[in-house]
């Protein structure tokens, strides 16, 4: 069964005819060629395809297309750049501090935490928060736990963690 | 994936009526454990019938002092929610133990109460499940026996359900409102899933097209002072091996009331009558919590592969409760 939506993603519109079975992931690559989201496990474990949609992260190798139809859609390669480099401040941090190896779950750990930023900011608790009712404060120990949804294969999560702690502070 | 359908109604009625008139249809809800399974085959829908704009999405207040929850709040908006984390922070503290941000943005509160078990054997087509295939046999009974159940397991199933928030709403009696063919009714969370028993293919006792509309807390003063402590192989995004939801009422040393349930262990969240029996009028202290424990735990009936999780489950529970207790010394 084919359905046809439109979807706005990195601020182009698009009108695309999907089988129900596309996910939101497979509407971006194979059928719109926005590759910036990944296909890693495919199965919402390790977070490559972390896309923002209506301005949360989420995994869209889970979201079937046809049930966002009308969706606004980010991917890394649509984050808002800073005019100085083209780069957002998440993208220029992960280079400085060297986040990653082989780069192929670096967009959805960008969006991931930009996602992540946001739910901070408006006061969004986690598990190993201190206090439930509290500010956040955004330790190590918080990214980590807020971050858990991305996993790198390359374990270059020290060095993530020290690129996100920068940008949050 | 095989191929399906897919409706999205204007209104409930309609939904219900889709979903009850075709015996291979389901609700749609985020999809994230659905979409998941159909990707597996585990799962195969012939309609998907998109409800998660068809239950509401916001947390209200009942005239007894108790919360609605609308089916279609997504788990990071009522773990965030301010009276939740005031009144009842182990409800918060539970989602919060669950899944990952990603997945928490977007999975809905009926979602959540209908996922399916990840027993690794229910999800693995090459291998019997009763609860995938009934009457081809239980690989776990001589298998894979970490995340089994320790408490009312049937030979043909020992799959435990996956929900931490479900482990939280069962210690508050929370109370699952749903619309189905027949109108609507009421349950007791503690009596929405089943035990496997003879039909392990039945996670809850909903009817074909019944659709879980809301979730409502009841007043509960002291669960202010509760907590959910989950254990497990990973220190996140790792579903429990064993977890403790608890709420304690304890007034000059005695405890009045408690209100305990256990996740990870079970083909439902399992609630603890018999260490909320013990509890009552005993003094606060971790001889009680141990005795209270060991007396839930009479009823344990582990496997050789999971027999650790009656001594987890007791050390859990005394460590929970004594730090309830020393928040109201």
């Amino acid at each position: 069964m084919d359905v046809e939506i439109s979807l706005r993603v990195d601020g182009l519109e698009h009108r695309v005819l999907v089988d129900t079975r596309t996910t939101l992931l497979d509407a971006l690559r194979e059928r719109l060629g926005v590759t910036s989201a990944k296909k890693g496990c495919d199965h919402g474990q390790c977070g490559a395809c972390t896309v923002l949609v209506d301005g949360r992260r989420l995994n869209s190798c889970l979201a079937l297309a046809v049930a966002h139809d009308g969706a606004e859609i980010v991917t890394a390669a649509g984050l808002e750049a800073t005019p100085a480099d083209g780069l957002h401040p998440l993208q220029r941090a992960f280079i400085e501090h060297d986040a990653f190896q082989c780069g192929y779950c670096t967009p959805g750990q960008i969006v991931s935490a930009v996602g992540m930023l946001q739910e901070a900011a408006a006061g969004v608790p986690s598990v190993v928060s201190r206090d439930l009712d509290g500010e956040v404060v955004l330790d190590d120990e918080e990214i980590r736990e807020r971050m858990s949804g991305n996993l790198c294969r390359c374990a270059a999560y020290v060095n993530i963690v020290t690129a996100i702690a920068e940008v949050a502070r | 994936m095989r191929a399906f359908r897919y409706e999205r109604p204007s209104d409930r009625a309609g939904a219900i009526a889709l979903v009850a008139g075709a015996p291979d249809a389901v609700f749609l809800g985020a999809g994230t454990n659905l979409v998941d399974l159909m990707k597996l085959e585990v799962a195969t829908p012939e309609l998907l019938v998109d409800v998660h704009r068809l239950t509401s999405d916001q947390i209200e207040g009942l005239p007894d002092g108790g919360l609605r929850i609308g089916a279609a709040v997504r788990n990071t908006d009522l773990a965030a929610d301010l009276t939740i984390r005031r009144r009842y922070p182990m409800l918060s503290q539970a989602i919060l133990s669950g899944a990952s941000g990603q997945l928490r943005n977007v999975a809905t509160v009926g979602g959540n109460l209908l996922q399916r078990t990840r027993c690794v054997y229910f999800q693995d087509l090459t291998t019997p499940c009763n609860k995938r295939q009934p009457k081809s046999g239980c690989s776990a009974l001589d298998g894979h026996q970490r995340d089994a159940a320790i408490f009312g397991a049937s030979e043909q199933c020992v799959a435990t359900h996956p929900s931490d928030m479900a482990v939280a709403l069962a210690a508050l009696d929370a109370v699952v409102r749903t619309e189905g063919p027949k109108g609507e009714r009421a349950i007791p969370l503690t009596e929405l899933h089943r035990l496997p028993g003879t039909q392990p293919e039945r996670d809850s006792v909903l009817e074909h097209g019944e659709l879980i509309t809301a979730v409502d807390l009841p007043r509960l003063d002291f669960a202010a002072n509760s907590h959910y402590r989950k254990v497990r192989d990973r220190a996140s995004y790792a579903f429990a091996l064993v977890s403790v939801a608890a709420a304690l009422d304890v007034v000059d040393g005695t405890v009045r009331q408690a209100r305990i349930a256990l996740g990870g262990v079970a083909h439902k969240p399992w609630r603890a009558y018999e260490a909320e029996r013990e509890l009552e009028g005993a003094p606060a202290t971790e001889a009680s919590f141990r005795a209270a424990a060991e007396a839930e735990l009479e009823g344990a009936r582990p496997l050789p592969g999971n027999a650790f999780k009656v001594a987890l489950a007791r050390n859990t529970m005394v460590r929970v409760l004594s730090n309830l207790t020393e928040g109201q010394r």
